[in-house]
């Protein structure tokens, strides 16, 4: 096959991909144009392209844009350091891991989300109530798979940290951490992916924050190109956040 | 001899008492006076943290009262026939999506991506698109539960056995012949896993949305005891609604033989 062929075979699908996107807009538009959508209900699709601009400018995209980076960084900080904490523990302990395993997993299908009247009660309409609860929803899937990568570390390894008579401190910092290391960015990863959309939902919810709030604000502005180009951005946000920790998460893997 | 002492040992020992049973109910009691203690304690504003008797006598009047299982049925419906929509195109969506390389190429990359985005950020469309009553709410429910289904559903079909659909494909079989002789069998594993994903986030997001803008389901019993100031009564919804959450997952697992999958 010729470089050509490859190039042609590699890059067909995804500029269909994106090209089947432009055409979908496109419908829409012409849709809405010859009025068989209500405009009122579904902007003009170039309207909403032509608002991001206003949208980026007037409503200060990028502090509301740093306000839910800092959310998250807060409570992604706090679900890895408590979520690796308690997994070594448990994992030290293995009654208390038997007695609590089930629980954390229980705990990860509860919707902790819908708490969040409690936590406006006890935290007051603050950045505190949306970090602790990205935090709590983020923790299971950390304190899970911190659990699952010291569980998995090899017998060999471990043999060699007794014949070398490591402490039980050594044990953990110089062999058991650093072999599930990547297994734990996986559970910190997905987190981390939990706690942004409690974030941004949290957000948008209570009308506090950043980019939650925005949405919230365009919506009861009746600014529906605005509203469109503000979820576009959440998007892609969301999209950019996705791939950065994907690749880290490959990187540490290859890495391992 | 050691391993048979230990044998014997677990067979005298009433599974009732064994130290994980005991450890937990510790755990629980610990939990309950700790909070009973901060609750009497005057540290929290009245109510913040109510006293266990005061949640308890919320809880019961709460499950003994008709209201709760008008709402219940009414989330229930909004999450049942959201799981219908959503499940149904999600399934057809993995389906397209599985069935040839070349469209998952080209596809797969948006639903793998927009899967994990917060999906409540549409409820303002949602609203404008199918008014504030339960369509929105429904619509929430479908929107949410589609990606976790389409994207279980495509990958159960990159996993299918080749030589059955070579198969297939020898008998001539049609594309409906296809999806239900071949695929969907061969994949009945991912599927029930991705609607038991598909059902928690389904829930979630019916719920949230009936916090945000309505009259009636469980999500607005939930605001309703918040804007009243009812603690007990927040807690004793949110206390239920964890555990019928928690209930039905273990339930889905259970009866789909996931738990089975897992155990091997």
């Amino acid at each position: 096959m010729s470089a050509a062929a490859i190039t042609a075979r590699r890059f067909t699908p995804p500029v269909v991909g994106f090209g089947s996107a432009i055409f979908v807009l496109a419908a829409v538009e012409f849709l809405i144009r010859i009025g068989l959508i209500n405009r009122f209900i579904v902007p003009l699709p170039s309207e909403v392209a032509a608002s991001f601009g206003r949208v980026i400018v007037e409503e200060d995209i990028l502090h509301r844009f740093l306000q839910t980076a800092w959310e998250c960084s807060a409570a992604g900080v706090l679900l890895a350091v408590f979520g690796v904490v308690i997994g070594a523990v448990m994992h030290r302990l293995p009654l208390f891991r038997r007695a609590c395993e089930t629980w954390v997993a229980a705990f990860a299908s509860a919707p902790l989300v819908l708490a969040y009247p409690l936590f406006l009660v006890l935290f007051g309409r603050s950045a505190l109530t949306i970090i602790m609860l990205a935090f709590l929803s983020g923790l299971p899937p950390v304190i899970l798979k911190t659990l699952e990568g010291l569980g998995a570390t090899r017998r060999v390894l471990i043999n060699v940290g007794r014949s070398l008579k490591l402490t039980q401190a050594q044990q953990f910092r110089k062999i058991l951490f650093p072999s599930a290391l990547p297994t734990i960015f996986v559970g910190i990863r997905l987190g981390l992916i939990f706690a942004l959309i409690n974030v941004v939902g949290v957000e948008f919810l209570i009308n506090f924050g950043g980019l939650g709030q925005l949405i919230n604000d365009l919506a009861e502005r009746y600014d529906l190109p605005g509203v469109y180009a503000a979820i576009t951005f959440v998007i892609l946000v969301s999209v950019l956040f996705f791939v950065t920790t994907e690749r880290a998460e490959r990187w540490l893997r290859s890495v391992g | 001899m050691a391993e048979i002492g230990r044998m014997t040992q677990a067979r005298r020992a009433p599974r009732w008492l064994s130290g994980v049973v005991l450890l937990r109910a510790a755990i629980v009691l610990v939990v309950l006076l700790i909070w009973q203690g901060l609750a009497v304690s005057g540290w929290f504003y009245r109510d913040v943290m109510p006293a266990l008797p005061k949640i308890w006598d919320a809880l019961v009047k709460l499950l003994s009262g008709v209201n709760f299982y008008w709402n219940l049925g009414v989330t229930v419906e909004e999450v049942v026939i959201g799981l219908a929509i959503g499940g149904l195109l999600g399934v057809v969506a993995g389906l397209v999506v599985g069935s040839n390389a070349f469209i998952a190429k080209a596809y797969e990359p948006y639903l793998y991506y927009l899967g994990p985005t917060p999906k409540i950020i549409f409820f303002p469309v949602m609203i404008m698109w199918f008014g504030v009553d339960s369509g929105s709410k429904i619509a929430m429910g479908a929107v949410s539960c589609f990606f976790p289904i389409a994207l279980c559903v495509a990958a159960g079909m990159h996993q299918i056995d080749s030589v059955l659909i070579k198969v297939g494909m020898s008998f001539r079989a049609n594309p409906w012949q296809m999806a239900t002789k071949i695929y969907l069998p061969a994949m009945r594993h991912p599927v029930i896993n991705g609607l038991r994903l598909g059902l928690g986030v389904a829930l979630i997001g019916t719920l949230l949305a009936e916090t945000k803008l309505s009259n009636r389901g469980i999500g607005f019993l939930v605001i309703q005891a918040y804007n009243n100031f009812d603690m007990p009564r927040l807690y004793a919804v949110l206390v239920t609604l964890f555990v019928l959450a928690i209930g039905v997952n273990a339930l889905v697992a259970r009866f789909s033989g996931l738990d089975a999958i897992k155990q091997k």
